[in-house]
């Protein structure tokens, strides 16, 4: 251990192997068989049941709780996966708090709900741990379908889209395939590789090949996959970030949030990763959190985020909110980000507080400077790079109810794709509910 | 301060809540730690005949259902009658009357259905000081094979007959205990009066098999491969016991015979429900067994409280409340009118009450968009379902109509008590001219 947590600037190897491990285990343990058991049993198994209608991929949650409690985790498993294959991951990263577990009527009954999550996670576990993939294709249809994107939307359609006997090939502008769910999701989130695992085990119903390193618009055009296929599903992602708009934000030690916690996931060394002293996230969403969190986790001594609007108004959620704190984080909400200051590397940012008025935020022209010497923009993501044939919608490409876009044979899902909120679980909804209707397309005129 | 002194066939005890005849009164040791506790009485578990004791299994005694949280809904055993040897028993018995003088120490018996055995077995009991026999009729499993037990208490006239026989070699109380393994309970009560016992208890357990080993296609408890029915007890047996209790308090054949009531009493509030049905005391087993004997403790400051509440000064003045308004189905009010009424400040929105009355039921409960959940005054028949199936207690409860008030359902006003005796649906009733 080379530093400590008083190290000035941007180091390394601030806190031993033994507290790196301790900080990056999972976030929530999972359920042993008998803790289970003991939360299946507090679901009521509510007619047309709330939590349902929640989940953006609407997975029948009373009926899976009630086959854990009786002591069939692999049937569970199944009504998970049949509307969401990527269940497993789901269950680690929904935030339930805002989705299933917000509705649940335990919560409106005692303010403790069923933990859906958890029991998600412990069917999901069962089965795949089990190694055992419990859906085969149908007869093949002879039609190819290409998929850009080996993220939850994409990796969803593909699953899919084998399913129905079609022959999917997988495109990835990463080497590796898992989108977000490999490079964008906080480590304790997703411990032991799970996301790698997860589309392993989603591989094994054959008939998708996959193909990574390779990007829409340089070793592919959306043209050349018209002519190559019978269809194609686009769920790239967002690859560009929004710029600070502050001065001076090209300063060195000024870095993407997304690309921190990508190179956090993707390290096999966790003492071996530099991080700030004083940490400063401009931002308020869920990727904001997962940088701050993990920056106080490799040992930063202080971390904060700044928010230009209040607590409310906030996209990460009350619960995240809480994590951040409770991990040592500082909240600092309604400060917009003036000026990042630095002689050639960053040495502070300089907030102005705002103020909302008449439904417009404004600064109030009191300053405040955080001292930092790393700051992390976790100010929202782009599409970058969408193809000149499709028609856009507030920046993504446009989509229908279920994924076509403006141009026949194309779809387009996840955060790409107009519509939705740029949740894992609306992606894989996304991505198997285009993958229905490019199937009714292909096998319309047969 | 309530009294909960209780004085039962002349017994007195300082609480009415005793140990059942079973495995936690089986020996000295677990009898003196039941007295430390509070018990204020037990039934020793059943002795048999001088002689090689019987033999239990050595597999699996005890087979359970479970409620959710893996609360222990009933439980059923084939456990037989003590298996340590008569004269152990006794010097046991001795002993712990001596110490515990104020305690109701009553001793169960089983024997075989001949006089001599009964004649032998008497006079060793009474020797200990005992105050009383309670005549085992009932154990439906392993001795009733055996032509004792259920065997016994199956046939009226075997009961009258060794009922009798007691009476005429014993001083000290008889109470016969009676099997619930029959089809009406009132035949066997009234042969126990018949043969001049004391009292009766009830019920002992009831033939069961609580569930099967789906891998080895056995009952429960299995033993080596196989099991056999055994009698169940707990909570889940408390309504049948119930309803046994008041069949025989309202028959008029043994409205005066005293009742220890057995049968599933795990709280305060189950015994002073089997008390108000008649029952003098009550006898406990599943809930020591589930949860220690310590259980007694909540029952009796939750009786004494309750007594407070009511005004009660004795258990004398509740015991039999309830009797006389257990009825028959044909003398109940036809024109008492009741409504489901949802209070919405309650409702969790889970809809369960939805999905009972619209499918199962008569479609008396509205569900709106933003899931509110509302009766439907002309269709509801005021079954109760919705009550029963709701998570939130007293969220859903019944509306009585006033006299006069029209009932949505039929368009009719509410008239005054009716019943089906005067029902001119009843075939039976022959027309006032």
């Amino acid at each position: 251990m080379p530093n400590s947590q008083f190290t000035p600037g941007i180091a390394s190897g601030r806190l031993s192997d033994t507290e790196l491990k301790e900080n990056f285990a999972d976030l929530h343990a999972p359920l042993e068989a008998h803790e289970a058991l003991v939360a299946a049993d507090r679901c009521y198994f509510c007619h047309d049941a709330p939590c349902m209608t929640a989940c953006p991929s609407s997975i029948d949650i009373p009926l899976f709780i009630r086959q854990i409690a009786t002591g069939t985790p692999e049937a569970a498993a199944q009504t998970i996966f049949d509307q969401n294959i990527l269940g497993g991951m789901c269950a680690r990263v929904c935030p339930t708090e805002t989705l299933c577990e917000e509705v649940c009527v335990r919560e409106t009954a005692e303010g403790k709900p069923v933990e859906i999550g958890r029991l998600q996670r412990y069917a999901t576990d069962t089965v795949m741990e089990s190694g055992k993939h419990p859906y085969t294709r149908a007869d093949a249809t002879g039609k190819k379908v290409a998929v850009v994107g080996a993220g939850p939307a994409g990796l969803s359609a593909a699953h899919r889209l084998a399913m129905k006997g079609h022959d999917v090939t997988v495109y990835d502008a990463r080497k590796k395939a898992g989108g977000l769910n490999e490079f964008g999701i906080a480590a304790y989130k997703s411990v032991d590789s799970f996301a790698e695992r997860e589309v392993e085990w989603l591989l094994k119903i054959g008939g998708i090949t996959l193909e990574t390193g390779k990007a829409l618009g340089k070793d592919f055009t959306l043209a050349s996959l018209q002519d190559e296929f019978d269809a194609v599903f686009l769920g790239m992602g967002l690859g560009g970030v929004n710029a600070l708009r502050a001065e001076g934000e090209d300063k060195s030690g000024v870095a993407d949030a997304v690309d921190f916690i990508s190179e956090l996931r993707q390290s096999n060394d966790l003492s071996s990763l530099s991080v700030g002293r004083n940490v400063v996230v401009i931002g308020g969403g869920m990727t904001a959190v997962d940088a701050a969190v993990q920056s106080k986790l490799l040992g930063a001594q202080n971390v904060t985020i700044a928010y230009r609007r209040d607590k409310g108004a906030m996209g990460a959620s009350q619960y995240e909110q809480e994590l951040a704190t409770a991990k040592g984080v500082r909240i600092l909400y309604n400060a917009a980000p003036k000026k990042v200051i630095g002689n050639g590397a960053v040495e502070g940012v300089e907030f102005e507080y705002t103020t909302t008025e008449g439904g417009k935020l404004k600064g109030t022209g009191e300053t405040v400077t955080l001292e930092a010497d790393q700051v992390f923009k976790a100010i929202g993501q782009t599409l970058s790079g969408a193809p000149e044939e499709l028609a856009m919608d507030g920046g993504k490409i446009a989509v229908s109810e279920v994924g076509a876009t403006s141009v026949t044979g194309i779809w387009a899902g996840g955060d790409c794709a107009s519509g939705g909120d740029d949740l894992t679980v609306t992606a894989v909804a996304e991505g198997r509910d285009a993958a229905e209707d490019i199937h009714s397309y292909l096998m319309g005129g047969a | 301060m309530a009294d909960l002194t209780s004085t039962f066939v002349g017994i007195k005890s300082p609480n009415p809540f005793w140990l059942a005849s079973a495995p936690p009164t089986d020996k000295e040791y677990n009898v003196r730690r039941a007295f430390e506790a509070g018990w204020g009485g037990v039934v020793w578990k059943t002795l048999g005949s001088e002689g090689p004791p019987v033999v239990n299994v050595n597999g699996p005694r005890y087979g359970a259902i479970f409620g959710a949280d893996r609360r222990l809904l009933g439980l059923n055993n084939i456990e037989l009658i003590t298996d340590r040897p008569l004269q152990t028993n006794l010097r046991e018995i001795k002993a712990v009357k001596r110490d515990y003088p104020d305690r109701a120490v009553v001793v169960s018996l089983m024997v075989p259905c001949e006089e001599d055995a009964w004649k032998a077995i008497l006079p060793v009991v009474e020797e200990t000081g005992a105050d009383g026999v309670e005549l085992n009729f009932g154990c439906p499993h392993g001795m009733a094979e055996r032509g004792m037990g259920s065997a016994v208490g199956q046939v009226p006239e075997y009961i009258e007959m060794v009922t009798r026989w007691c009476k005429q070699n014993t001083r000290m109380p008889v109470i016969v205990k009676l099997t619930p393994n029959i089809t009406d309970i009132r035949k066997p009560a009234e042969a126990a009066k018949r043969g001049g016992a004391d009292a009766v208890s009830l019920i002992n357990t009831i033939n069961s098999i609580t569930s099967v080993d789906l891998d080895a296609m056995s009952p429960e408890p299995m033993i080596d491969g196989k099991g056999t029915h055994g009698g169940y007890c707990g909570p889940a047996v408390k309504p049948i016991a119930m309803n046994m209790v008041a069949e025989i308090a309202r028959n008029a054949e043994t409205a005066d015979v005293p009742i220890s009531g057995i049968g599933g009493i795990t709280t305060w509030r189950d015994a002073a429900e089997f008390m108000a049905l008649g029952a003098g005391n009550v006898q406990v087993c599943t809930a020591a067994m589930t949860y220690g004997f310590k259980v007694v403790q909540e029952m009796i400051s939750g009786l004494s409280q309750w007594m407070d509440e009511k005004g009660y000064e004795s258990t004398a003045d509740f015991v039999g409340k309830a009797t006389p308004n257990v009825t028959d189905w044909q003398y109940l009010n036809l024109n008492h009118v009741t409504k489901a009424v949802i209070n919405q400040d309650d409702c969790i929105k889970c809809g369960r009450c939805y999905a009972a009355c619209e499918d199962t039921s008569h479609q008396a409960i509205l569900m709106s968009e933003d899931r509110v959940f509302t009766v439907d005054d002309s269709e509801c028949v005021a079954c109760n379902l919705c009550v029963n199936v709701c998570p939130v207690e007293n969220c859903i409860t019944m509306k009585t109509l006033e006299k006069g008030e029209v009932d949505e359902r039929t368009g009719e006003k509410v008239g005054d008590y009716s019943n089906w005796t005067e029902h001119p649906n009843n075939p039976a009733v022959v027309a006032a001219e």
